[in-house]
């Protein structure tokens, strides 16, 4: 057994949270926020840093790294509260053409995403069909050599940023059928596609995204026709994988904070922290977040395991993580007491961010019926 | 022991249903789920209420209350969380009058009495400081007598709607020598008054609720104070039990639970089905259901109580924790009913607001972020379980 990081994860690590302390501290963030291109020179720096090619092979530009070089930078992400979209346009584009896409398009596009020159956003979610993956209703009809696409995708993080849209539509099938979902590539200029931009709870920034009777060449579907349910749950494992991590990154801030503004706050003629009510929440606090990393590190380390257990650590991970950073976000947040309903404070965009998580890719509830379900059919 | 209404309840609940359906304006129904609304939106069913005799029921008779029972006061909160109305706001009706008509003078309580009672008059709360928030004693804010006027300096903060009030009722430090509670006046301020700054505080949920307050050299006639000067602890700790008695909020909670059903009927679940049929989140109602009744059942019984002139003790406190606690519980169920559309956050966009995904979606997770205040306000819930244990259990 190792749980030790490697050098070169512990480099990514400083040199990732040196950036951010010097470059994207909380007040430069909230300038940055405000402005429509700040992300760009942001991005510029993860390309120059390495971690748009971290875990791209080798051959396509990348560092050939896995799962685990992810996870270090979401952590530190979480810590940062970065809201650039680095796992869509990583962990879900890049792992979608590494599962299925071919030689041409890896060729093309994974180079393209490794020198930060491709931001992809996932439109996969619809107006009606919540968290489930294999509901989906918009269409990809073949017209050609190529496909026509039309409806709705809702809540695509990242797709204001984008240039590529990583489209889920239905090439055959009903509503609800695991088979007859593709997966498609499509440059967010295309014509046809139509987005309103707003931002999201955490400052994030996302689309509801309107396909109509966009048309695309064979060349923008991605691995093969109806087939792409089971490539779809691997991505999205791996980016809740990666998601957790960085969840984990915000838990350890408010748990850092707290402890930090009650050693400082004076109530009663002395620090809050030495009420014994308070010391035991802020000890409920630190347990949850380490037990919200275990569950991080179990689910990451088991993503190359079967379609079966890799999905069942993940989501483990999700409802340990979200019940865990529920808990802490709220305590946090009482803690600081009216200072942590304010804008101002740091800590309730932490508590934003990890409420925003747990509503990414499926709530505490989701996984805990996915994961009994899995346990059912493993029984069977 | 009875708990059904008698024929005389039942027919004073069809009265304030049918004077409520006819009365509140049409344009703001239900709107006070949104948490966007205006002075006037604000104000508006008050004054309604004001004209008939109606806006401040607990208040007593000869004070321009309604000498209604406390089961029709009950009834009164119900059928107003029935008809979703913006009800008045507590500072005037709920905290500060009950002051000025339990321990003012004659010529205060003609004063000011009316305004609060019309809604003619805005009034906020000039309680908690930056360095006393549930340490209330510990305030610095400091009132010093010169002739016929005090001469305040100080800053408040967590002022709600302050930035909207006429007037302020504030604690200041009239004795800096004496014993923390000792030395505090209540003193009732005109927010137009040379010296008063209102600076609006950015919250979560990207609205300006609350506001820090600064009082330079305000110049306060002692006429403006309630009670004698250093007892002001005596109306900030009656204010307190007040406040904690409505603080429950048991006729919204259930209307909100209402609330969440419909949508969750309209939502549909990941297996297909909509959310109301989803055996996780049934329970989960459920539990929050019964859990609404306990605390219901609890209020009435404090009711009773006092009715019978028994209260409100510190058991309010009781109150206060499982309200807000039920409140908070609904905000989060109905964070989870509206799945991934809780996500976006138009507000702040200023005047591009638009709505995305279903009409019920867009407040959801403001009004979550909003509601973790109410496990802090009116004293922390930490406090309330201090207060039971000291005052209730003896400990």
């Amino acid at each position: 057994m190792n749980f030790d990081y490697t050098d070169e994860q512990n480099a990514i690590r400083d040199s990732l949270s040196k950036w951010a302390q010097q470059q994207y501290d909380f007040d430069k963030r909230r300038e940055a926020l405000k402005s429509e291109g700040a992300w760009k020179s942001n991005w510029a720096t993860f390309a120059e840093l390495g971690l748009l090619m971290a875990p791209i092979a080798e051959e396509y530009g990348g560092l050939g790294g896995g799962p685990i070089d992810v996870s270090v930078v979401a952590e530190e992400f979480g810590k940062a509260l970065v809201v650039e979209p680095y796992i869509p346009t990583v962990v879900i584009g890049g792992g979608a053409l590494k599962y299925a896409g071919s030689a041409a398009q890896k060729e093309e596009q994974l180079n393209a995403i490794a020198s930060g020159e491709r931001v992809i956003a996932f439109a996969q979610a619809e107006p009606k069909s919540r968290w489930a993956l294999n509901d989906v209703s918009t269409t990809a009809k073949k017209d050609g050599a190529g496909y026509v696409l039309n409806g709705q995708k809702a809540v695509v993080l990242g797709a204001p940023q984008a240039d590529h849209l990583l489209v889920t539509a239905r090439t055959g099938g009903g509503q609800r059928d695991s088979k007859g979902v593709s997966l498609f590539l499509v440059p967010k200029n295309a014509k046809g596609v139509t987005t309103r931009d707003y931002p999201t709870m955490d400052d994030t920034r996302a689309s509801e995204v309107y396909f109509e009777n966009v048309s695309v060449g064979a060349e923008a579907l991605l691995g093969a026709a109806d087939g792409a349910l089971p490539v779809i749950e691997r991505i999205v494992d791996e980016a809740n994988a990666a998601y957790n991590h960085e969840a984990v990154g915000c838990m350890r801030m408010m748990t850092d904070l707290t402890r930090e503004y009650a050693k400082t706050r004076q109530q009663f003629g002395k620090p809050i922290a030495t009420f014994q009510v308070l010391q035991h929440r802020m000890v409920d606090m630190f347990m949850a977040a380490e037990e919200s990393y275990s569950m991080a590190l179990r689910a990451t380390i088991k993503l190359h395991e079967s379609d079966e257990e890799r999905s069942k650590a993940v989501a483990a991970a999700k409802v340990s993580i979200g019940k865990h950073s529920r808990f802490v976000g709220q305590a946090a947040v009482q803690i600081h007491g009216g200072m942590g309903v304010t804008d101002e404070m740091r800590v309730g965009h932490y508590f934003k961010r990890t409420t925003m998580l747990d509503a990414t890719f499926g709530n505490v509830d989701y996984h805990l019926r996915r994961f009994t379900a899995l346990n059912a059919k493993a029984a069977a | 022991m009875d708990l059904n209404f008698s024929k005389e309840e039942i027919a004073f609940r069809n009265e304030v249903r049918a004077f409520i359906d006819e009365n509140y304006p049409k344009h703001l129904k239900g709107k006070v789920l949104r948490e966007d609304l205006s002075k006037d939106d604000f104000l508006a069913w008050h004054k309604i209420l004001g004209k008939k005799g109606w806006s401040a029921p607990a208040w007593p008779k000869e004070y321009g209350g309604t000498g209604w029972t406390a089961t029709q006061r009950y009834i009164w909160l119900e059928e107003n969380a029935r008809g979703e109305t913006i009800p008045p706001l507590p500072f005037g009706v709920s905290m500060v009058g009950p002051v000025i008509y339990t321990f003012g003078t004659p010529e205060q309580k003609q004063r000011y009495l009316p305004g609060i009672l019309s809604g003619d008059v805005w009034w906020c709360q000039g309680y908690s400081e930056p360095g006393a928030g549930s340490d209330l004693a510990s305030l610095k804010t400091r009132a010093v007598r010169e002739g016929d006027h005090y001469i305040v300096n100080g800053q408040k903060t967590w002022t709600t709607l302050g930035q909207h009030a006429d007037w302020g009722f504030f604690l200041v430090r009239t004795d800096p020598g004496a014993k923390a509670q000792e030395g505090i006046s209540f003193l009732l301020i005109d927010m137009k008054s040379p010296g008063v700054s209102v600076r609006p505080i950015k919250l979560l949920d990207g609205g300006y609720e609350v506001n820090d307050v600064f009082l330079e050299n305000v110049k306060v006639p002692v006429d403006q104070r309630i009670y004698e000067e250093n007892k002001g602890w005596t109306c900030a700790k009656f204010l307190l039990a007040h406040e904690r008695a409505g603080i429950a909020g048991v006729a919204r909670s259930k209307r909100n639970v209402e609330r969440l059903k419909s949508i969750a009927k309209a939502e549909i679940g990941d297996d297909g089905k909509p959310l109301i049929e989803d055996d996780e989140f049934q329970r989960k109602l459920s539990e929050l259901e019964i859990d609404l009744s306990a605390l219901e059942m609890t209020e009435l019984r404090t009711l009773a109580r006092e009715q019978a002139g028994k209260g409100p003790g510190p058991e309010s406190s009781l109150l206060k924790i499982k309200g807000t606690e039920i409140q908070q519980r609904l905000t989060e169920l109905t964070l989870e009913a509206v799945g991934n559309y809780a996500q976006p956050y138009p507000r702040g966009l200023g005047g591009n607001e638009f709505a995305v995904g279903p009409e019920y979606s867009g407040a959801a997770a403001p009004v979550y972020f909003n509601w973790r205040k109410a496990s802090i306000y009116g004293g922390s819930n930490e406090i309330q379980r201090n207060i039971i244990a000291k005052m209730v259990l003896g400990l």
